[in-house]
């Protein structure tokens, strides 16, 4: 086969290689929603994390803001503590408190941030000093059925 | 017989007496042979092959290597080649010994070295326009222009300026092995290497090729050896011959010597005959009659 | 001694497994040393992108469609017992992109590209062409294993891609075009599950792996393959024995460092 045509071929099956990478990216995966560069680190104690990971999603009032990067225990306070990269396009009060909430009912956990009145915004490094921890079903369960007990006395 | 014997002493004489003085034996070697194979063993694993061989192949000659199946023939060209090394003794091209050059110095000795394999070993994946064109390409910054002017010329040599766009598999064994041999003589070597060439041709391209040898050695200057087993063609083209049976030498001589010799293995080779030095039977360990059963 | 002769017997196979383990090791570095070849005239690459890659893209093709199609219906009739069929894109897309586009399209490629490459160097040792390379002062292994190496290596990653890609179309097809899952949660499901580094990259990285590994043993079992008719078929079946063996266990052994408790 002649060359010019050979490379005709080999090239056009590149493109479609990369296309469907592209496309793997961008329509079935999430890179869409990634926004890798500007972010600055954000960071909030929990007393309990529950089923949180990396990687999960931060979103305020339903849109995503950014992402958890590391989940530790910090063994001063025996306490978890979540790093988190937030899109620099958005700036949050330093009352704001952070929740760990669950979708659906059996769903993926995220950090909510709910957006309080403070005049002055968080800066990178600095931390939530509110929020509430992830809801335990089993936790939940104990004390519905505790308050049952007590109510029946 | 009694004179070659005193002219090869006084060959190894003039060896022996340079051999202290490098540059002597330099002179000597270049200006009279381009390959010397001296002492030169071989074995398989513990199987010996070659046992002593000593030749000299000089410049501008075409010489044959022949001998039965199986006696080492293949394996003394890939010992000139630089692909096997000897167990003992040494085999020198244009002065140096092969076995001892490293990989870039054996690749620039191959460079000037063409050889035809068996049944032309052709590129299959390639036209025989780009078969001869491989060596230019890989060897030389020759602009295409030139390449196909060079490429054309080879092909036009062996005859077969015309099948430049057809692919190997559509070549007949004749034709194949006339392009394998315009492939070979690519980079116009100085030395050339035929494993079997006459193999499996019919008459007539047996005689094209047997006469292409001689004339493209003799257009080139270069130095041919043909291994072979086939007795007429070869005696037609060549200057000199040696004969090996069982990992040794056991006649050389030109052509008319070879003809007119009376030891029985060349008579038993040159003439064909069933039954000789070289016997018809396998040899076994039992008798016809008790192997049949028939023995008292 | 029956003992002794078994004994012996286990002895040289294995040591001869060990030295064939070791002279595929030293090919294989010998490969990467000549590479150079290969990218400085990049058209012998692109000769055998085009024979590895692209002969092999209809069958790729066909059959990422094929398992798309079926990865929804078997998905869509298990999401349905839970409810829970708006979850069939992300179940086509996870499986397609994290395991069976990699593994999946590395076997078809072992089958259809690696024994061709097994057979062709194979019958070109048989027929002394590798033989004549040397004899011509080029070095067989820059000019003729090589460039197939680092076409098979740059083709199988881009063929998984569009396994993949192919499969979640077929997913789509049968989910959304035939069943009627609804397309806006097919496709927010799937992007909600699918991540982009974590899914998207480990499975890329996961076919360059197979690539790596179906080319060398391919290349290895021609070149090594005895110079005879039975020599050459039994080099290409061990080509697609063994590189089908190595992509399940290379595959079993990159998941477990993948996708361990994340």
């Amino acid at each position: 086969m002649e060359r010019t045509t050979l490379d005709l071929w080999v090239g056009a099956f590149v493109v479609a290689g990369l296309a469907a990478l592209v496309v793997l990216a961008l329509k079935v995966g999430n890179l869409s929603t990634y926004n890798v560069s500007e972010t600055y680190q954000l960071q909030a104690h929990f007393t309990n994390v529950g089923g949180l990971k990396p990687n999960a999603s931060v979103r305020s009032a339903g849109v995503l803001v950014g992402r958890v990067t590391s989940i530790v225990l910090d063994t001063e306070l025996y306490q978890a503590k979540v790093t988190m990269s937030i899109d620099k396009r958005y700036q949050f009060p330093k009352d704001t408190f952070a929740n760990i909430l669950t979708s659906g009912l059996l769903g993926e956990q995220y950090i909510g941030l709910m957006a309080g009145a403070d005049e002055q915004m968080l800066k990178g490094g600095e931390e939530f000093k509110k929020t509430q921890s992830a809801m335990v079903l089993e936790e939940l369960i104990g004390k519905f059925l505790f308050s049952k007990a007590d109510s029946a006395k | 017989m009694f004179e070659k014997t005193v002219a090869l002493q006084a060959k190894y004489a003039v060896v022996i007496e340079c051999a202290s003085r490098n540059q002597c034996k330099r002179s000597f070697v270049s200006s009279q042979s381009l390959v010397e194979i001296r002492d030169v063993n071989f074995s398989y694993d513990q199987r010996p092959i070659l046992n002593g061989i000593n030749m000299s192949f000089g410049k501008g000659k075409v010489v044959a290597v022949m001998g039965g199946s199986g006696c080492g023939k293949t394996t003394l060209l890939r010992l000139i080649g630089g692909a096997l090394k000897p167990t003992k003794g040494e085999v020198r091209i244009d002065g140096q010994v092969i076995h001892e050059l490293d990989m870039a110095g054996l690749y620039a000795m191959r460079r000037k070295m063409g050889m035809l394999f068996q049944f032309g070993a052709l590129f299959t994946d390639m036209s025989v326009y780009d078969n001869v064109a491989f060596q230019m390409r890989e060897h030389t910054d020759l602009p295409e222009e030139l390449i196909h002017d060079l490429v054309l010329m080879k092909l036009h040599a062996v005859g077969l300026r015309g099948t430049h766009n057809l692919m190997p598999a559509e070549l007949s064994g004749g034709m194949a092995r006339r392009v394998a041999l315009a492939r070979t003589v690519a980079l116009d070597p100085m030395l050339i290497l035929y494993d079997e060439p006459f193999a499996g041709l019919d008459p007539i391209s047996l005689s094209v090729v047997g006469q292409l040898i001689r004339k493209l050695n003799d257009a080139l200057g270069a130095t041919s050896v043909v291994v072979t087993h086939d007795v007429q063609e070869s005696l037609k083209i060549v200057d000199y011959v040696y004969f090996i049976a069982e990992g040794v030498i056991v006649a050389e001589g030109t052509p008319a010597e070879i003809v007119a010799s009376d030891k029985p293995f060349v008579h038993q080779f040159v003439h064909g005959e069933m039954d000789g030095p070289i016997p018809f039977h396998y040899p076994v360990a039992n008798s016809y009659a008790q192997d049949l059963g028939v023995s008292a | 001694m029956p003992i002794v002769k078994s004994l012996r017997a286990i002895g040289h196979r294995s040591v001869n497994s060990v030295w064939r383990l070791g002279f595929a090791a030293r090919f294989l570095a010998l490969t990467l040393f000549y590479s150079g070849t290969s990218f400085r005239r990049f058209h012998l690459t692109v000769k055998e992108i085009f024979s590895s890659g692209v002969m092999s893209l209809i069958i790729i093709l066909v059959a990422g469609m094929f398992v798309g199609m079926v990865l929804g219906l078997q998905g869509f009739e298990t999401l349905k017992r839970y409810g829970s069929e708006s979850a069939l894109g992300s179940l086509v897309a996870l499986s397609l992109v994290r395991e069976l586009g990699p593994v999946l399209a590395a076997l078809l490629f072992a089958s259809r590209a690696g024994s061709a490459m097994t057979a062709e160097i194979g019958l070109m040792k048989a027929t002394e062409q590798i033989s004549a390379m040397e004899m011509m002062a080029v070095n067989p292994i820059a000019r003729v294993v090589a460039p197939r190496f680092w076409a098979g290596v740059i083709s199988m990653p881009l063929l998984a891609a569009m396994f993949s890609a192919m499969g979640v179309f077929g997913g789509y097809v049968v989910g959304v075009v035939l069943i009627g899952v609804d397309e806006g949660s097919f496709w927010s499901q799937m992007q909600g599950a699918v991540d982009f580094q974590h899914d998207v990259m480990n499975g890329v990285i996961k076919s360059f792996v197979f690539g790596v590994a179906v080319t060398a043993i391919a290349l290895f079992e021609g070149f090594d393959a005895p110079p005879t008719a039975e020599g050459v078929s039994g080099a290409t079946t061990r080509t697609v024995v063994q590189s089908s063996l190595a992509i399940l266990m290379l595959d079993f052994v990159l998941t477990a460092f993948m996708f361990r408790g994340a």
